[in-house]
Parts: C-alpha cells; structure tokens; sequence
C-alpha cells in the first residue's frame, strides 16, 4: 500500500515539476542538445495551471525553479501551499510546509526517473538520458520550437501520453504533460537570470 | 587395597547415573537466545527481551532469489508466494505483489472515516468541509496532484491523505514489474512472518526448511537461481546448527585426543575405560543437574562437557600414576581434595551471575567436578586391579625432572614474564575489553552483510529506538496507542524523534472508531452541507455524490477489527506492534531518528510522562544490549575476583600462608601472561575470557598444589611420579581447551584458548616457583 500510493504520489510529483529556460538550437535535436548544454545555471519563476475534467477552473500554483547543470533541480512551489522538491543527483527530496523531508533514490524507481529525465536531461543537453525514457521530436526553428516527448515505457503511457516543452533559443518558456486520461497540466516560465 | 566403603559406594554411584540418565532423557535442550538474557531484568531489559521474543525482529524473514534474470526471478517470486500462502507456518508471505497492495489500499481507502485522525464533528459542518476540500484542492496543485485527483470524487476532504500522511518519510523497497526488488535490482525480495515467537527455535527451524523445500520445487527453477534468507530467526537457527555441530565435533574429538594421550602414557585398555569412568559419570551429572536446576541444558553448557573431560581427567590420571609409584594415599587424597575445593569454590562464582549461560555453566562444572573427584576416590580404587602394570615412566620421568629443574632455577623468568605482561596491559588499558555482545555472536561476517542487505533492501528501520508498554486487552492497549501517538506526533513536529509507528494507526480503538463513526452527518445532511461548502469552490455537489454516499456507508459500516486487515501487508506491520500474549497485550512503538542522527530520549521520557504516560517504556535497543553485557561483564570481574580470593582464602586456611603465597604466585602470574597474550593478539576479552581465567585459577592451583605439597614429597621416584602426572594431566587439560579454542563458535572458543594458554603458563610458572628446590639429580 505505501509503496504504491507513495511511488504514484512521486509519479504525479514529478510530472509537474518545472524547469529553467536555457539555451536553445536550431533544426536538429542535436543542435538544440548542444545549446542547452552550454548554459550552466539558472533561476526562474513558474505559474502551473492544471486543466483537469472534474474542475470548473484550472487550479493554478506558483513559485520558483533553480538549476545547476549537470543534475541539481529544484523547484519551490510557493502558492498556495508550500512545498519543495529537490533532485541532485540521484537523491530526490521532497520538502513540505512543515518542514518534513523525505528522500528517495531514483536508481529504486525506474519510472520516477523517467519523469525526471525528461526536464533534467532537457536542460544539461542530455541526448542519451532522453532517449532513453523517450522518443523525442523536434519541430520549429531555433527562434521558436517544440520537442516532444513520448514515453517508450509501457508503465509511463498509462500516465502520460506526451511531454510538450516548448521555448525560443536557449528559454525554455513552457512544459506541458499530457495526460492519457485527458486532463492536463502546463507550466509556464519566466527566466530571471 | 578394597576399602569396606566400596559397595555401598558402587551402588550409590551406580542409581545416580541411572538417575542422570533418566532425567537427561527428559531433558529439554535449547539453543537460543535465552543464555544471554538476564535471570531478572528491570523493566527495560524485560522490554528487550518482549522485543527479541515477540517483535517484529523475531518473527520477519527475509528472502531474497538471486541469480539467472529479472523475469525468472518474479517468477519465482510469484510461486513461492503461492506455495507459502496457505502454509500455517507463515502469518504473512509478501513480495509487493499487486494484489497485496490493492488488498492496502482498499483498507485504508474504504475504512477511511474510521482510520482518518482528523475526522470530527467540525470537519463534517459546512464550513469544515469548505476547508477541508480547499485543501485538498491545494495538494491536487502541488506536486502530489496526479494523486489526489484520483482520490477527489469520493474523498474530498482527503482523509486518505491524512491516513498516507503516517507514512511519509518511510523507507519503501524498490519495486520492478510489480513486485519488491532489491537495491541494485538483482535480486528478488520477499518478507515472511513467521508464526511463532522468537523463542522458538524448533518451529522456526521447520518453518525456514518450508521455504528452502517449497524454493527448491518450484517448476521448471533455472539452476542458477538460489534462495537468501536472513532475519533474527534465520541466525539463530543457523547458530544453534553451528552449536550443535560443534559440540558433536568437539565432544568427539576430545575424546579421540585424550584417549590417544592417555593410551599413550597408559599402554592399557582396562586402565584407560577405568580412567574415563570418572569423566564419564562427571558429564552425566553435571547435565542431570543443570536440567534439575534450570529446567533445561543449554547447547553452550554441553559445548563445556570437552572442558570436563579435561578437568575430570586429571584426577584419574593423578591416582594411577601415583598409585603406581606407591604415593602416600593419604596425602594424596588431601590434595586432590583441595583441588576439587578450589576449583569448586571458582565455579560457585560463576553460579551467582545472573546470565543464565554463566550459572549453568558454574553449576554443571561444581556438579560434574564433584561426581568426578567422588568416583574417583571411592569408586575407581575398588575397581581397579591390584597391580597397576601402568607403562614404567622412570624414563620420562627424570627427563622431566631435568627439564623442571632447569625451569625452576630459571625462576627469576616469571619477574620478567610479569613485567612484560604489566607493561602490554599499561599499554592497551583502554582496549582490553570488548562492550559488543555481538562479540559472543556466531553468525559470520557474510550472513551479517546479507542481513544488513535485505534489511536495507526491504526499507526496513533497525527497529533501534522503540517505545513500549504492555494492557491488559486490546482495547486498552490500543486506547493508550493513541495517548502516546499524539504526544509522539508533538515531539516529531519538534524534530525530537523523525517519525514513529502506533498501532491505532492502522486499527483505532473501539472507542475511537465509534466516536469518529458519530461524528459523521447522515446521507440528507452530508449532502445539504456540501451544497453550501463548495460555493466560491471550482467544483460542483454532483459530482461529489461518491462521497455522500461513502460517509452514509461508513456511519453504518462494522467497527474495524483485526481480521479486517487479513492478507495485508499493513497487518504485519500491526503484529509488529501490536502482540497478544497470555493475559496481556504488548504494544512496541519503533520511532525513527530526525536524519539519521540519534534521539534524546530523555526528552521522549519526559514529554510522556508529562502527559501521564509514565508507563511507556522507551529504550534504544543497542544502549540496552550493551549495557546487560556490560552490567554482565562487571559482574563476572567482581565474582571472579571474588572467586579468585575464595580460592586464595581456601588455600592459606588450609596450607598455611607460606604456601599459599607460593601456590598464588605462580597463578596470579598466569593469568597476567595469559590476559597479556591475548592483548597482544589483538583480541579484546568479553566475560567469556574472564571465565576463562577463573578455570585457569581452579585447574592451575591443583598443579602448584602438587608442587608445592611437601608431605607428599617422599623420594625422588615419587616426586618424579607426582611431576609426570601433573605433566599428563597438563597435557589432557591443554588438549582439550584448545580444542575448544578452536571452535566457530566464540563463545565456545574464548574460554577455550585462554584456559589452554592459562593453564599451560599456570603449570610452567608453578613449576618455577611452588616446585620444591632441585635436588641432585640420581647419578
């Protein structure tokens, strides 16, 4: 039971988790890679809305995001309910209001890693680790594209039919999941350094 | 030479072993933990105890399948689950199956009204459940959302998250393809609980034998996958096999070895069968006694039956051969006599301590000694032939006395043996002694590391810091849960403890079930307030009507009972805090350190008891263990330092205090050497050394007595006589010590290097300093 509900509960944790703009590339993945690659931190302030079927609004939440290449992510949600999540390395910290922590290893959760390939790997440039997870398409110009993510495991398309992230040149301005029951989630960034 | 005591004797010696017979026939033997725990505990030593009989140590074991693939591991994974599931011998048989989990989930989900602790009246009022669904509306904007979205149409108010909330910060198994896998993924992991209690080391025997026979039939097994198991009662099982096998090995080859050795001296057959006789009825006695006095023989004590033999040994060889050579049998009987007394004397130390190992053993040596020497002065002599035609040891005997006269003008040899020990004991003072009862363990370093493994691999907690206390129902025992849950929840708030399990957080208590049960509106009610609590809300009533219609169910639904929670993995975690025995219930908290790091408990203790719950026991189980080994430790210095005084006391009162200084020295230098030799071997002594060095006192002062005996010192043929005894008997003493030394199992093998080494510097040393002055050496 706790080991379900909790790796789900991560599941969908890291589904929303947000990202940094960095660089961006022209027409070919691996130019966009490689541009990505180059920027070695950042801070952002992000606003998720979530369209989900049973609401009549989507429900919204805000806060910051921070990353250092190659693998340190955080993401501070500050409205309306406080929460953190930190991923370094391997090691994911979740952090609530009241200051509970509770950590998890990646290497024990395939499928959890799965989700945070898909914004980690993203942002250090990564090829190998996105491939890994997934089958990325890249459409558009350097000035305004979109690679799109779908996932490879079985596991994973029961959750998520398509990870959307979209930007212009080295930002990355939107992470969109789509989920495979129809409701969806879209995160929006600011860069601020 | 029959004394007219002979018969009566022989009758008398003959019904006590028919009698030791019978009662060792009834015997029950044990080999498990019980040597180790304290006669008399304090209440939280008696918590330790409760703790390793029926907690969640004793009980869990841990499976792991390795080898060939991760699919063929599930697989089998999957098939023994199914084989064991229906085995009485398992209460719970898990691998993170699907099923297992759904049976989870819909516990908590379906109950959740009774189980959630924030359900009162207030949450149910309109405005409750406005903010109630605002909050969970909030969680479903925060990372947790995927979650919570399932969950919003029929839990609005997110009890469900306020029964996870529990669990958060737990350790979980990995999971691959559904079922647990360990941390590196090779290998497949599943946790069984077994039925009975620690103490049981029969049925766990069996139960285990379940396993490896149900792993070894599963159909179509590739040959290259293997079964792991681990858990406290794995290794103690494992121990007692390791003991058992021991003391067959070593009872047998002690006896080879004695036998050779006296064959050798003796040359006779009859003579040896009648040397043995002694030893013989020793060993039964002694078991007879321990059964008697303790209800039971544990296998450590019969592991010490080889030092007996040792022991016991000696005073047939020391009739014969100064039988032979015509010794005064007066003065001969005296010093024997004083022998036995002495040792005597050291073991009695040993019968006051309260680790139940040690009195067994004080008791089965005195008893076992005493049948010895007694058989030995009034059965043996009726029973051997008139003419000992024992080999003639002249020859060797004025070997001997070279060498011994040589070794006593080197007297001035134990000063500087003395010195150089001081100096190695100044040197390592801090060291010298070892505060791990592990130390005592016979597990190997490799089943350890597998243990911490599958420990690690299943998320266990090493179930180090535990809160504890007993009721006498269940009712009770949940209602006191839930005190201490709440002053516990208090003190993780405070970051004093990381987090803590009771056992109401998975079976509330009656009364609490039925309070939450009142709290809840009725159908019309339910719905009527919802209307007004989701305005300004994104959501519509209509779509909550699962909701309306669970509370209705769950004001209805029969209180939770125990047997709700049958075939899930939440029930094991409930066993394991929650234990029934006769005419109490035993409730064990685990509490966790905030970070690793560990808990104060002081400030534990006092934020219960300022709530008036003194009676919750909390102890860290590494500090308590060490400690009763500790507190055994001290005490077997005092009553060996006692026992070594007794011994000295005897001594003087009976041979005047010339000679016991003469008898003393030689010893006191032993025992220094000894303790210094295995200093420098880098070996720290733990109580069983410590025993080791009272037997070197008890068997060491026969040797100086014989030496230092002026009576019995006639000619130089019976002196030589006297010496060549002393020198066999050193020799089977020696022999079967450090056969003992050589066992796996430490405990066996801490006593049995020191008494060997002890005893033979005891015999070097007496021989240097009590030993008479050379004489001039027959020409």
């Amino acid at each position: 039971m706790r080991v379900s509900i909790l790796s789900k509960t991560l599941a969908g944790l890291l589904l929303l988790l947000g990202s940094t703009a960095l660089q961006a590339a022209d027409f070919s993945l691996a130019d966009l890679m490689q541009q990505l690659g180059q920027k070695k931190s950042g801070t952002a302030t992000f606003v998720e809305k979530k369209y989900i079927a049973m609401l009549k609004q989507p429900l919204e939440s805000s806060g910051e995001l921070a990353f250092t290449a190659p693998d340190r992510l955080e993401k501070r949600t500050l409205k309306p309910k406080a929460e953190a999540v930190l991923l370094e390395g391997n090691k994911l910290t979740l952090e609530r209001n009241d200051g509970r922590k509770m950590s998890v290893n990646l290497a024990d959760r395939p499928e959890v890693s799965a989700f945070v390939e898909s914004i980690r790997a993203t942002l250090s440039g990564d090829r190998s680790a996105l491939e890994r997870y997934y089958t990325p398409a890249l459409s558009g110009g350097s000035e305004q594209w979109q690679l799109s993510l779908t996932p490879l495991q079985p596991r994973m398309q029961k959750v998520i039919s398509q990870i959307r992230i979209a930007g212009a040149r080295a930002q990355v301005k939107t992470i969109e999941f789509l989920q495979a029951d129809g409701d969806r989630s879209e995160m929006t960034i600011t860069s601020t350094r | 030479m029959k004394s007219r005591l002979f018969k009566p004797a022989l009758l008398i010696w003959l019904v006590a072993m028919l009698a030791s017979v019978l009662v060792i026939s009834q015997t029950r033997f044990v080999a498990d933990l019980s040597a180790f725990m304290p006669k008399l505990p304090s209440a939280r030593q008696q918590m330790l105890i409760d703790q390793l009989r029926d907690g969640a140590i004793a009980r869990i074991v841990l499976v792991g399948i390795e080898g060939s693939d991760e699919a063929e591991r599930g697989r089998l994974s999957r098939l023994l689950v199914d084989k064991l599931a229906h085995n009485a011998r398992f209460t719970s048989v898990q691998n993170g199956d699907r099923q297992t989990q759904q049976h989870d989930q819909q516990y908590f989900f379906n109950n959740r009204y009774l189980l959630s602790p924030a359900v009162t009246p207030q949450r149910f009022s309109a405005a409750g459940l406005h903010d109630a669904i605002q909050g969970t509306l909030d969680a479903m904007s925060g990372d947790a959302g995927l979650i919570v979205k399932k969950i919003l149409p029929r839990d609005p108010t997110g009890e469900t998250l306020q029964i996870l909330e529990q669990f958060i910060g737990e350790n979980q198994p990995s999971t691959s393809d559904d079922i647990w896998v360990s941390r590196d993924g090779k290998r497949a992991v599943l946790l069984l609980q077994l039925g009975e209690s620690g103490l049981n080391t029969d049925a766990q025997a069996a139960a285990l034998e379940d396993v490896k026979q149900a792993f070894a039939s599963l159909p179509a097994r590739h040959a290259d996958t293997r079964l792991v198991m681990s858990g406290t009662s794995v290794i103690s099982v494992a121990s007692r096999n390791i003991i058992q096998s021991e003391v067959e090995r070593l009872a047998t080859l002690g006896t080879v070895l004695v036998v050779a050795l006296l064959l050798l001296v003796y040359r006779s057959l009859p003579l040896l069968l009648l040397g043995l006789i002694p030893v013989v009825s020793g060993a039964l006695v002694g078991i007879a006694s321990v059964s008697l006095g303790f209800g039971h023989v544990h296998g450590l004590t019969l592991g010490f039956g080889t030092t007996l033999i040792g022991e016991a040994v000696d005073y047939s060889i020391y009739l014969f051969i100064q039988r032979a050579g015509g010794g005064n049998p007066g003065h001969f009987w005296r010093t024997i006599r004083l022998g036995v007394l002495t040792s005597a004397t050291g073991f009695a130390a040993l019968m006051c301590s309260s680790f139940p190992g040690l009195s067994q053993l004080g008791l089965y040596s005195i008893s076992g000694l005493l049948a010895a020497a007694l058989v030995t002065r009034y059965v043996l002599p009726g029973l051997m032939p008139q003419q000992l035609n024992l080999r003639d040891l002249s020859g060797p005997g004025l070997l001997l006395q070279k060498v011994l006269d040589s070794l006593t003008r080197l007297r001035w040899l134990l000063l500087v043996a003395m010195l150089t020990a001081t100096a190695v004991l100044a040197l390592h003072h801090q060291d010298i002694w070892s505060r791990q009862l592990n130390a005592l363990s016979s597990t190997s370093a490799a089943q350890n590391k597998l243990d911490a493994e599958l420990r690690g691999d299943l998320g266990g907690n090493d179930m180090r810091y535990v809160a504890s206390f007993s009721a006498p129902d269940q009712e009770s025992a949940l209602q006191l849960a839930e005190r201490s849950r709440r002053v516990l929840q208090q003190l993780s708030r405070q970051n004093v403890i990381g987090g803590f399990h009771t056992p109401d957080e998975l079976l509330p208590s009656l009364a609490t079930q039925k309070a939450r049960q009142a709290a809840l509106p009725t159908a019309a009610e339910t719905a009527s307030r919802l209307t007004q609590a989701v305005q300004g809300l994104p959501l519509d009533a209509a779509a909550l009507q699962g909701f309306v219609s669970d509370v209705e169910r769950s004001r209805q639904q029969p209180l939770l009972s125990r047997d709700s929670l049958h075939g899930s993995a939440a029930s094991v975690l409930l066993d394991s805090m929650l234990i029934q025995r006769p005419g109490s219930y035993l409730v064990l908290m685990p509490l966790r350190p905030a970070s690793g790091e560990n808990i104060a408990l002081d400030k534990v203790r006092a934020a219960l008891a300022a709530q008036q719950l003194g009676q919750v026991t909390v102890i860290d189980l590494l500090e308590e263990t060490t400690a009763i080994f500790d507190s055994y430790t001290h005490e077997a210095l005092v009553f060996s330092s006692l026992g070594s005084l007794a011994i000295l006391l005897l001594l003087w009162l009976s041979c005047g205090w010339l000679q016991a200084v003469r008898v003393t020295i030689p010893l006191g230098c032993a025992v220094l050497c000894t303790v210094a030799i295995l200093d420098a071997c880098g070996i720290q002594l733990t109580i069983l050394h410590l025993v080791g060095l009272l037997l070197v006192v008890a068997i060491g002062s026969n040797y100086a007595l014989f030496f230092a005996n002026k009576q019995q010192l006639g000619s130089d043929d019976q002196q030589r006589q006297v010496e060549v005894s002393l020198v066999v008997a050193n020799l089977a003493t020696v022999t079967s010590f450090g056969l003992l030394g050589s066992s796996s199992v430490p405990v066996l093998s801490f006593i049995g290097s020191t008494v060997a080494i002890g005893a033979l510097l005891a015999l070097v040393f007496a021989a240097m300093m009590a030993r008479m002055t050379p004489r001039a050496l027959p020409r």
